[in-house]
This record gives C-alpha cells, sequence and structure tokens, in this order.
C-alpha cells in the first residue's frame, strides 16, 4: 500500500515498502518516470530509494495539501504508463593484484579459487536500487551469496576512486577517494564522478550494471582516456 | 576583487544549495542559516539566494581591492569596517583598500556576508556552494585560506537610499542561545511512543562538540521508541533538519548531510526555525515542539514575503526606514513590567520605552 508521509515542511516521502526487493524498487523506478513527465510546478526534485521517493517541493509554490493529492492521483496512473526497460551499463574491472588486495581473502573465506570469485561476480545483472552515502555510491541487488564477506575489521583510512568492494551480501564502487571497510577486489578505471562533465555521475537509480573483467593493458588505456587528458588540462 | 587576509576558522562560500543531484548521492549543501544569507542579499540588492561568504566562529578578515557594497546577517561576529565597529543588518559600501574583519562571534556563530552584485566562485552543477567532501564549489571546492582572492561578478558602488538599507536585530527571525524550535512530525514518527514524543518536547536539549554542517548532535532526554523497532529503517531520502535518532538522542541533519541514510526519523525541524538551529554554538540548548506542516509552511512563507516586501521597500526611499520600523522586534531591554495595588484593585502594567 501507497503511503504519502510528511519528511519536512519543505518535502513529502512516498513510501511503497519497508523491504528491500525488486518488486517495491521496480514500483519506485516507475513511479520516479511517472512523478517527472506530470513536471508539476514547485517541485525541486525527486529522489528514489529502496522503497520510497523523497519529493522536495517549494511550498511557496504548491502547498502540502495540493501536492500530496497530486502526489496520490499519480499512483493511478503507474499502471498505464510504459516503463523502459532498464538502461545497462558494463563496467570494466581489472581484478585481484593491487587493484582488488582482498581478491584472495573473499575466495579463501568461501572456499573458493580467485578466477572463481571473479566469474560470480562479474556474471550477474546487478540492479541499481539506489545512489546514495557519497556522491555516485550505488547499493546494488543482485549479489551471489557464494562471494559474501563480512566488512574489514579495520577499516582502510584511503581507498581509490573506481575500488570495487564486497561488504557482506552487498557489492559496490567507491566514486570517490574515500576511507572505507568494503573488501576490495578489483578497480574500474571509469570515472563514475567528475564534477567537471556535463553528466557529472555515470550511474543513475533504476539501471542495470555487470562488472566484465578487463587485463592491465585494457585498465591503463581507459584509465588514460578517463583521467589523462582531464589532468593534462589543469 | 576581494582578499582573504586571514581565513577565519572555516569560511565557505555558499548559496540556496545544489538542487536537483540528490538522486545520485550529491548533498544539497548550501548556507545554513537560509534566512541570514536571503536577509543580507536583499539588503545589497540581490537576489535572495545569491552566493554568499558563510563564516563560523571566529570570521575572516576581507580586503576590498575595490570598492563594493556589501551586508552582514546573521550571528554578530563583531564586524569591523577598518577598525571600526559596524552593525549587523545593514548596508555598507566599501572604498577600495578597505578591510572587513569579523573577530569573534559574540552571539550566534556564523555569519552572512553578501556583496551586491555576488562573487565569482566556482558554479558546478548549478549552484556557487561549497561541498568540501566532493571538492565542489566556492574556492576550488574547499574552505578558503591566507591570501585567497575572489572576483566580484558586478560590481556595485553604491546603492539606492543607503541609509534606509538596514533592519533591527531579530527582524524575521529572533535568535536566540536558547530558542524553542518548532519541528514537524515524520516521516517515522510512528516508531516513537507517545511517553517518546512528549519527553522530546519537555526538556532542553543542549548541543554537543559534535556538530559541523553535516549534523548536529544534541544531549538530552532519551527519546523512547516502540518496542518492535531497532532504531533502524531501510534506506529513505534525508531532509534539511531532519530529526535523526541513534541510540535514543537526536541527531539534527544539517547543509552538508548525506541524501539517504538508515537511521529513524522523528521528525524534521521547520525551514522557518533552521535558522535559530544553525546559529547555536556547542553548549546552547534548545526545546523542541511539534507543529502541523501546514503551520510550518505559512511560518516560512510569512519570512519569505517579509523578505519580498523589504526588497519592494528598499527600492522606494521614502518608506523604507518606516518599513523597518514597523517590522522591527519587541526590544526586551525596554519592557518593563509593574504590579500595581491600588487599595484592593491590582493592576499589571507593562512600560515600553519607545526611543
Amino acid at each position: 500500500m501507497v503511503r504519502i508521509l510528511v519528511s519536512s515542511d519543505q518535502s513529502l516521502c512516498v513510501e511503497f515498502g519497508n523491504d528491500i526487493s525488486e518488486e517495491i524498487n521496480n514500483q519506485v523506478r516507475a513511479y520516479t518516470i511517472v512523478a517527472e513527465q506530470a513536471a508539476i510546478e514547485g517541485v525541486v526534485e525527486y529522489v528514489p530509494t529502496y522503497r520510497s521517493v523523497t519529493v522536495h517541493y517549494r511550498p511557496e509554490v504548491i502547498g502540502y495539501a495540493a501536492l500530496k493529492n497530486r502526489l496520490m492521483t499519480l499512483t493511478d496512473k503507474m499502471s498505464a504508463v510504459e516503463i523502459p526497460l532498464a538502461q545497462i551499463i558494463d563496467i570494466p574491472v581489472l581484478y585481484g593484484d593491487g587493484y582488488g588486495p582482498d581478491l584472495a581473502y573473499v575466495a579463501q573465506i568461501n572456499d573458493l579459487t580467485e578466477q572463481e570469485v571473479i566469474n560470480i561476480h562479474s556474471k550477474p545483472e546487478y540492479i541499481i536500487y539506489m545512489l546514495g552515502f557519497t556522491p555516485g555510491f550505488c547499493y546494488l541487488g543482485g549479489m551471489d551469496p557464494r562471494i559474501s564477506t563480512p566488512r574489514l575489521q579495520v577499516p582502510r583510512v584511503k581507498i581509490p576512486a573506481g575500488s570495487v568492494g564486497i561488504a557482506g551480501s552487498q557489492t559496490g564502487i567507491y566514486p570517490v577517494d574515500s576511507p572505507g571497510g568494503w573488501q576490495l577486489i578489483g578497480q574500474t578505471p571509469l570515472r563514475m564522478y567528475d564534477p567537471n562533465r556535463e553528466r557529472p555521475i555515470l550511474l543513475d537509480s533504476g539501471m542495470h550494471l555487470r562488472y566484465f573483467p578487463i587485463d592491465q593493458a585494457e585498465f591503463d588505456h581507459i584509465h588514460a582516456e578517463q583521467y589523462g587528458e582531464r589532468d593534462a588540462n589543469k | 576583487m576581494i582578499t582573504f587576509v586571514k581565513r577565519g576558522i572555516l569560511t565557505t562560500i555558499q548559496d540556496a544549495g545544489r538542487k536537483g543531484f540528490q538522486r545520485f548521492g550529491m548533498p544539497a549543501a548550501g548556507a545554513m542559516d537560509q534566512f541570514a544569507m536571503k536577509l543580507a542579499n536583499v539588503l545589497v540588492g540581490n537576489a535572495p539566494d545569491t552566493e554568499v561568504v558563510e563564516a563560523t566562529i571566529i570570521g575572516p578578515s576581507i580586503l576590498f581591492d575595490e570598492a563594493e557594497a556589501f551586508a552582514v546577517c546573521g550571528g554578530d561576529l563583531e564586524p569591523c569596517l577598518d577598525g571600526q565597529p559596524i552593525e549587523n543588518n545593514r548596508a555598507y559600501i566599501a572604498k577600495a583598500g578597505s578591510l572587513l574583519e569579523l573577530p569573534m562571534a559574540k552571539s550566534g556563530a556564523r555569519a552572512y556576508i553578501a556583496f551586491s552584485g555576488g562573487l565569482d566562485a566556482e558554479l558546478k552543477m548549478g549552484s556557487r556552494s561549497t561541498y568540501m567532501k566532493a571538492g565542489i564549489g566556492g574556492v576550488q571546492g574547499r574552505p578558503v585560506k591566507d591570501g585567497d582572492t575572489l572576483g566580484l561578478r558586478a560590481q556595485k558602488v553604491e546603492l539606492p537610499h543607503l541609509p534606509g538599507r538596514y533592519v533591527p536585530a531579530g527582524f524575521g527571525v529572533a535568535y536566540s542561545s536558547h530558542p524553542t524550535v518548532r519541528v514537524t512530525l515524520g516521516p517515522q514518527d510512528d516508531l516513537f511512543s507517545d511517553k517518546g514524543k512528549t519527553d522530546f518536547c519537555a526538556g532542553d536539549y543542549t548541543l554537543t562538540q559534535e556538530n559541523d554542517r553535516m549534523g548536529f548532535r544534541f544531549s538530552g532526554p532519551d527519546i523512547e521508541s516502540i518496542p518492535e523497532s531497532d532504531g533502524n529503517i531501510i534506506s529513505d531520502g534525508i531532509c534539511f533538519g531532519a530529526v535523526q535518532v541513534t541510540k535514543g538522542q537526536p541527531i539534527v541533519m544539517m547543509a552538508d548531510r548525506q541524501t539517504t541514510g538508515g537511521y529513524c526519523k522523528l521528525g524534521c525541524v521547520t525551514s522557518a526555525d533552521l535558522p535559530l538551529l544553525a546559529q547555536l554554538k556547542t553548549g546552547d540548548a534548545c526545546r523542541f515542539r511539534f507543529v502541523g506542516v501546514e503551520e510550518a509552511q505559512a511560518l516560512y512563507l510569512a519570512q519569505l514575503q517579509l523578505l519580498d516586501d523589504l526588497a519592494k521597500h528598499l527600492d522606494t526611499p521614502a518608506i523604507a526606514g518606516a518599513f523597518a520600523t514597523a517590522h522591527a522586534a519587541p526590544r526586551k531591554t525596554s519592557l518593563r513590567e509593574f504590579r500595581v495595588t491600588v487599595g484592593v484593585e491590582v493592576f499589571d502594567i507593562q512600560l515600553e520605552e519607545l526611543d
């Protein structure tokens, strides 16, 4: 059942459930698309999460009661609107060695070879449930439980941007240099966050994501393309 | 151009915040005290959401390399222009070579300096707000350093009706070091017990040392959850002012908050009262009180209307001064109360001294 809750005097929360599930997240995605198409005057932005959409708005343009009504009527339109297929984004990853210092540990704790971990990790089509935590950080669903690994006991102080990690039953990518406790299994040369790009953040919620393994030469080539020219411009 | 001769503790460039990128995990940032930012801008003839300098506790010293109109609002950091004390909430014209200093917070925590025409700070994703963790906006995405310079986007050396570009303290927001702050309930208020909600409004909450642009952790009466709640939820969006409760104690999420989070949120500080919170210092206390969302919006709209009226009146010199006087907050110092007994009758008398 959909509930529309007050988040603040400038935002409402359209809540579809309280679980992490593909079904609930599909409703979130459908609703976000319908709401954006409706282009309600006074709405500043929609923030989709696992199970809700937070609607930030300007009360000087549209008041609480009027917006709540509009948002409620939009739920009826969800089934009528054609929801486009999720866009798939392929993420090249150089697994292991200096790029994924915890790959051996993830293999060992799960009784697998490193190659098996790579095969299992790069097989599924993950759902991007939401972005949050830091600019561009994705919360993915769909990781194979055979490679689940607890977080590091002592987090690292600095993890390089692009690092691909596992924490419990989740996998994700660090978009910017940051501290963190995820087990690092590889690194993507793609620049996940670049404030100078027209589209600063590569990922979006609702997209599907696939990892595919690359070798050092491919990594260097893509990395130079993504970072090299920009750095040379500084 | 202006030069930051001394940087102060934490001096950043801020505006209304970065809108439209929260779905990508990009925090909004923006001025902590949005009202003070807007007021400073209106006084110097800017659009209310123009970028300003946000100074914290110990402010910067700013050298005007060219003449420029400016105003300081928000916390009282004892501003001085060329060594002479100047007032908050008043527009001034600095001469080329003038030095503006904001040495130390006497009351409040954050002062906002608006420059007529705005500052040529870094524009990223539609905003000039500094968001330090991602290194964007303001001056190279970081707090200003000694010797940093910033260009003026449109230098203005005179303003119409300069003497009337003034409002008294308390205009729009009655700042206090012990304010009562209004809060709307939700979105997870149903995960707190009635006792928890009552206790939240019953006692003082003191601002702990853990306070920065991201959030304010308070210490006060425990806020009881319902037995079924472990304090966590599946993540949803976080708003400016959201009251997160962890281990029974509130953390109010401020300008640099994350976009999403997994702690229960009892409510959200109203937009009209967020400026009160933004001006608290470590050790200051506040009380919380619940209001309905429609009342909260009415309060916020009244503030915006006040700023709008002020902007209009500043263009009409004759009534500018009268407008400010009419909107002056009652000064408690000039109000005296007496009780007079005449025979068996008792009279309560309030004497207001007008200047």
